[in-house]
């Protein structure tokens, strides 16, 4: 390989790995602003898990009842209101405006959970 | 055994409720909940007996008698219970055979699982045998899963007020059932709210301190476990009432398992249940469905005898499981539970 194409080699490489690093941060970048847009949230031993859930404006949120015992997902300002879970029934609901949505177990109301939509 | 169902009962037995009594201590109240235990009231100091003891006392019957059934579940079919409707029948069974016939039933609430109809048409088949014709309700928050509980209403409550609180004389006995399972609020526990408190103030003005009160309710009106929510956030200012009153006992269901504790003039009262029992409070990470060996089911399920005596006004409530554990009551003291 003479002078000439060593550089040229180079650069072309240096060019990959530019454009290989540009790819990896626009992916990250992809992930922070747009996660996966359906979110998961566990009732179990009389506790909404997790019991804060953060999503962006669109997302589904789906809870699901592991316990021998029925609940419901009831929200505070009457936004949503799930119809009586018994167990591993679920419900869904689709947050379509930003703001943080507080909600409980109307059966078992010491259950409190919220959703953050942003 | 599994290891798991060992763990809890153990667990149990080792330190109930945190109050210091340990296996021998519990073994002891349980001895006298396998063959029930009376405690009468007069003039507010408690004194407690064995059940045992009790029935060889020349067969003296109160003036009258009626029983207290809960959390039957109906429609519950998991492996804590498969059978509710079975276990149901056997308390059924276990009040007919009463050596007093009682006047009425009481069922404190959660008559069904989910609310559905097929299941308070399963009650209403097995309650139909019951000797006492006279059975009064109130609701649990699982028979007002679905609309609010008008079907309840329909069923069990007609003539009631707001959400199905009601009161009735019975031979100089004023009961009041009261509903502290409606419009519940997020974080709160059990719930009576403003128009229901107002009625119940009212009601109970048109009557001497010397009649005896027994209020009833699903939830417990004191508080036993606020973790668990099991308590009522305005219990006190229904409380607050019944001060004045000689002889007030309150009989509640929902924590599926035996507490008691006297207050003044005021005695609590909690029942089993019929379907399953739950933990202890503290005992276990959260309420629920207890699971036993079917064999020692039976031992944790049951109905609750109560007595009144015209001449001492006094109240005596005797829980009896739904299988005799056949070990003779034990020892004799005051305060089952040591609440």
């Amino acid at each position: 390989m003479n002078r000439k194409n060593a550089w040229i080699a180079s650069f072309t490489a240096s060019v990959a790995i530019g454009i290989a690093l540009l790819v990896a941060g626009s992916t990250t970048v992809k992930a922070n602003d747009q996660p996966a847009a359906n979110a998961e949230v566990k009732i179990d031993n009389f506790v909404f898990g997790p019991q804060t859930i953060t999503v962006p404006v669109g997302a589904t949120v789906t809870w699901t009842n592991k316990d021998d015992i029925p609940h419901t997902a009831v929200s505070t300002d009457g936004v949503f209101k799930s119809k009586v879970m018994d167990t591993d029934e679920k419900f869904s609901f689709k947050f379509t405006k930003a703001g943080t949505y507080s909600y409980y177990c109307s059966v078992h109301p010491k259950m409190t959970g919220q959703v953050v939509v942003q | 055994m599994t290891d798991k169902n060992k763990d809890l009962i153990d667990q149990k037995l080792q330190d109930l409720n945190n109050d210091g009594v340990d296996r021998r201590g519990f073994l002891k109240c349980m001895a006298w909940a396998g063959t029930g235990l009376v405690w009468t009231m007069s003039g507010g100091i408690p004194s407690s007996r064995a059940f045992a003891k009790t029935t060889h006392r020349s067969g003296r019957h109160g003036d009258f008698s009626f029983v207290q059934i809960s959390d039957s579940h109906i429609g519950f079919n998991k492996p804590a219970n498969p059978d509710v409707t079975a276990t149901l029948q056997v308390a059924i069974n276990k009040i007919n055979a009463l050596p007093q016939k009682p006047d009425f039933i009481i069922h404190t609430g959660d008559l069904s699982q989910l609310s559905k109809p097929s299941e308070f048409d399963t009650l209403d088949q097995v309650l139909k045998g019951a000797s006492a014709k006279q059975i009064y309700f109130v609701p649990g928050e699982h028979d007002m899963l679905t609309d609010n509980g008008e079907q309840f209403l329909q069923r069990y409550g007609k003539g009631t007020e707001g959400s199905g609180w009601y009161s009735f004389d019975h031979k100089g006995v004023h009961f009041v059932g009261l509903v502290n399972v409606a419009n519940l609020k997020a974080g709160g526990m059990g719930s009576l709210g403003h128009e229901q408190l107002e009625w119940l103030e009212d009601d109970l003005k048109g009557h001497s301190a010397s009649t005896p009160i027994v209020l009833f309710a699903h939830i417990p009106l004191w508080t036993i476990y606020p973790d668990w929510g099991w308590g009522t956030d305005d219990s006190e200012q229904a409380l607050s009432y019944v001060k004045r009153f000689g002889s007030v006992t309150v009989l509640n269901g929902h924590i599926h398992q035996i507490m008691q504790k006297v207050e003044g003039k005021v005695s609590f009262h909690t029942a089993m249940s019929t379907a399953f029992p739950q933990p202890a409070p503290g005992t276990a990470p959260s309420a629920g469905p207890m699971k036993v060996p079917a064999d020692q089911l039976q031992r944790v399920l049951g109905i609750t005898d109560v007595n009144y005596l015209v001449s001492g006004r006094s109240l005596a409530v005797v829980d009896s499981l739904l299988a005799d554990s056949g070990s003779p009551a034990s020892g004799n003291g005051s305060g089952a539970g040591g609440r």
